[in-house]
């Protein structure tokens, strides 16, 4: 067993901790106070991370992106993970479903938006399908080689800012052994489709300046040639593409974590009360103990799972238990953090308290934790199913 | 023009760091290591210099183990084309540095010799005067800027009380100071190129050089801590203590 990293790795790691440090630090506190990325420091902080090469890091290198394995890619993550979120996100990883695209899309879509000329976003959730997204209400119709799509999303990350919306919707039902099922179909929509609208979703307690909207589809003609995979097929790219994105989410929670515990460690050290730092009090130091000790598994299940996915061996357990462990880690990392600060570390001086409040949607978005678990203890039952 | 570019690996300049229990020196295991700082920003200069058209080859050279390499891929990654390590194990001193670095001169027959001032670990601030004189190339240290002339370069030098600007001819040795520039960081492309660039290994003893130490290294022990400051409660009593007890006035 090899757990050391590579010269390269270490090298992705400095550069984007530079990247991180200087680029998206200095605008934390301008996007916190404000909810909202001004378009010049969107598109500057845009340019440099094009010019690093870190935008589209995760699409392969023959497309123009940067081809990183997945453990390269979810330590970048991590970096990227201790900034802001909205910030963060300037620096694109676009959909990997968009890997599916084929002829004209190549051009229209996916390369474009390796090329940080278009934005993608992608839409799933709806009011009243979230963790069982196969009930969306959201359908489209054939009408000849056109298709009508009717309803709603929300929850639709960064749609404010996107180009085009990677969207699924209902196209008809099966009869499958366990009841009917709907068959559900992909469409790369873009902004600006007559019937198709955006508008601001509602404000999360999150993500400071990165917004949820809620997309419309009143009678949304879009052609055939608008699907992405193939007609009733949208699962399946879907479940093809889609499966490292909770590697992302455990990523950047690990960043975050590291970024609490080196505030919550320098403290401890440094600040004196009764006479000494408080971190002389196992009180205190256990604390830290035990949040390093969180944090450490985290990191070992993510790259473990990171690991398995390059060698082709990831499961839907390795990836669950990875976004599970290090999420709610990062509830626990976070919330001691501030405990061991007091005061101090409620207020908006210091990113604890941002850190904090982000960590809740982590727990919830890219399945939830009972989700996860879900997942996991599936896997394990299933042997015994009759 | 060829630029030959020293590196050193150090302790990174973030690491705090401690004295070994034995006094021999630093403590290195396990500790976070980097290229000298001062080295980075000759890198920089290199590839500054190649990027405005004025080089045309930058090669990198460390002297030290077989963990230099890293050092070296790092130089690679922020742009650099060729590297060459010359393995040496233990402390090498300037000299020996420099000595080696004239046998790759001779090999390399570069236009420019771009060193950093000194390195952070010893602050020795030697190898590139040595070097000026072992090769008899001129010699500009402590530079903050360079303008490349025909055969000759015009070098700002950071001295007591100003800037000075001389004149050197090429082939030169420079010893660059911080604020010459501020070096980039490597970008994903160049750090994934930097594994299938060209670095040659070699030994000191290929230059024909003795690197044992010539100077014995006593103790190393940590700087004496520095005492609590008081609080005075009045001029005359400040005055008092300066007079009578710290004895400055």
């Amino acid at each position: 067993m090899d757990f050391a990293l590579t010269e390269e790795h270490n090298m992705i790691i400095e550069s984007a901790r530079a990247f991180v440090e200087q680029e998206l630090y200095p605008f934390e506190d301008e996007v916190e106070k404000t909810d909202q990325i001004r378009p010049e420091l969107y598109e500057s902080i845009k340019q440099k991370a094009l010019e690093m090469g870190f935008y589209a890091a995760n699409m392969p290198e023959e497309l123009g992106g940067g081809g990183l394995d997945t453990v390269s890619l979810t330590l970048l993550e991590k970096e990227l993970g201790r900034a802001n979120f909205g910030l963060q996100y300037i620096v694109a990883r676009p959909s990997n479903i968009l890997q599916a695209c084929k002829g004209e899309q190549v051009d229209n879509y996916l390369l474009p938006t390796i090329r940080g000329e278009k934005i993608d976003c992608l839409a799933l959730t709806e009011p009243n399908a979230g963790s069982d997204v196969r009930s969306m209400e959201c359908r489209a119709e054939r009408d000849g080689d056109h298709f009508v799509i009717n309803g709603t999303k929300h929850f639709i990350s960064h749609a404010d800012v996107a180009d085009y919306v990677i969207l699924f919707a209902a196209t008809g039902v099966e009869d499958t052994p366990r009841g009917p099922k709907k068959k559900i179909t992909t469409f790369l929509v873009d902004m600006g489709t007559p019937g198709f609208t955006v508008e601001q979703g509602y404000h999360s307690v999150s993500h400071r300046g990165y917004h949820n909207c809620i997309l419309n589809f009143d009678n949304c003609r879009v052609h055939e040639s608008q699907i992405l995979g193939e007609e009733h097929r949208g699962f399946d790219v879907a479940n093809e593409w889609l499966g490292a994105t909770r590697l992302s989410v455990a990523a950047m929670c690990l960043g975050r974590a590291e970024r609490a515990l080196e505030i919550a460690t320098e403290w401890a050290a440094t600040r004196k009360q009764f006479g000494k730092p408080i971190g002389k009090n196992q009180g205190v130091s256990f604390k830290l103990a035990d949040m390093a000790l969180e944090l450490k598994a985290a990191e070992l299940l993510t790259l473990y799972a990171a690991w398995k996915d390059d060698n082709g061996g990831m499961t839907d357990t390795d990836a669950a238990m990875a976004k599970l462990k290090a999420t709610e880690m990062l509830q626990m990392v976070s919330d001691e953090a501030i405990q061991i600060l007091g005061g101090m570390g409620l207020m908006d001086e210091l990113p604890l308290e941002r850190i904090w409040r982000d960590h809740r949607v982590e727990r919830i978005w890219d399945g939830t934790s009972e989700i996860q678990r879900h997942i996991i203890s599936r896997a394990m039952l299933r042997p015994y199913e009759q | 023009m060829k630029v030959l570019v020293p590196v050193k690996r150090v302790v990174d300049y973030n690491v705090k760091v401690r004295v070994k229990a034995d006094e021999s020196g630093v403590e290195t295991a396990n500790v976070k290591m980097s290229m000298n700082p001062f080295d980075e920003i000759s890198v920089e200069e290199a590839i500054r210099l190649k990027e405005a058209g004025k080089a045309t080859e930058v090669v990198v050279v460390s002297i030290g183990t077989a963990q230099s390499q890293d050092t070296l891929r790092n130089a690679l990654a922020m742009g650099a084309d060729r590297a060459i390590l010359v393995e040496a194990d233990g402390e090498v001193e300037p000299l020996a540095v420099a000595k080696i670095l004239k046998g790759v001169i001779a090999e390399e027959e570069p236009g420019l010799v771009l060193l950093g001032k000194q390195a952070i670990d010893d602050d020795s601030n030697q190898t590139a005067q040595m070097l000026g004189a072992l090769t008899g190339w001129p010699q500009a240290t402590f530079v903050s800027k360079i303008e490349l002339g025909d055969g000759s370069m015009e070098a700002t030098r950071e001295v007591d009380g100003g800037l000075e600007t001389i004149k050197v001819n090429m082939p030169a040795v420079v010893s660059v100071d911080l604020r010459l520039n501020e070096p980039r960081y490597a970008s994903l492309p160049n750090i994934m190129k930097a594994k299938k660039k060209p670095l040659d290994t070699k030994a000191a003893a290929d230059y024909g050089v003795d690197v044992t130490p010539r100077l014995k290294t006593l103790k190393v022990s940590e700087p004496p801590a520095r005492a609590a400051g008081i609080i005075v409660g009045s001029v005359s009593e400040l005055v008092e203590k300066l007079k009578n007890e710290a004895k400055v006035i």
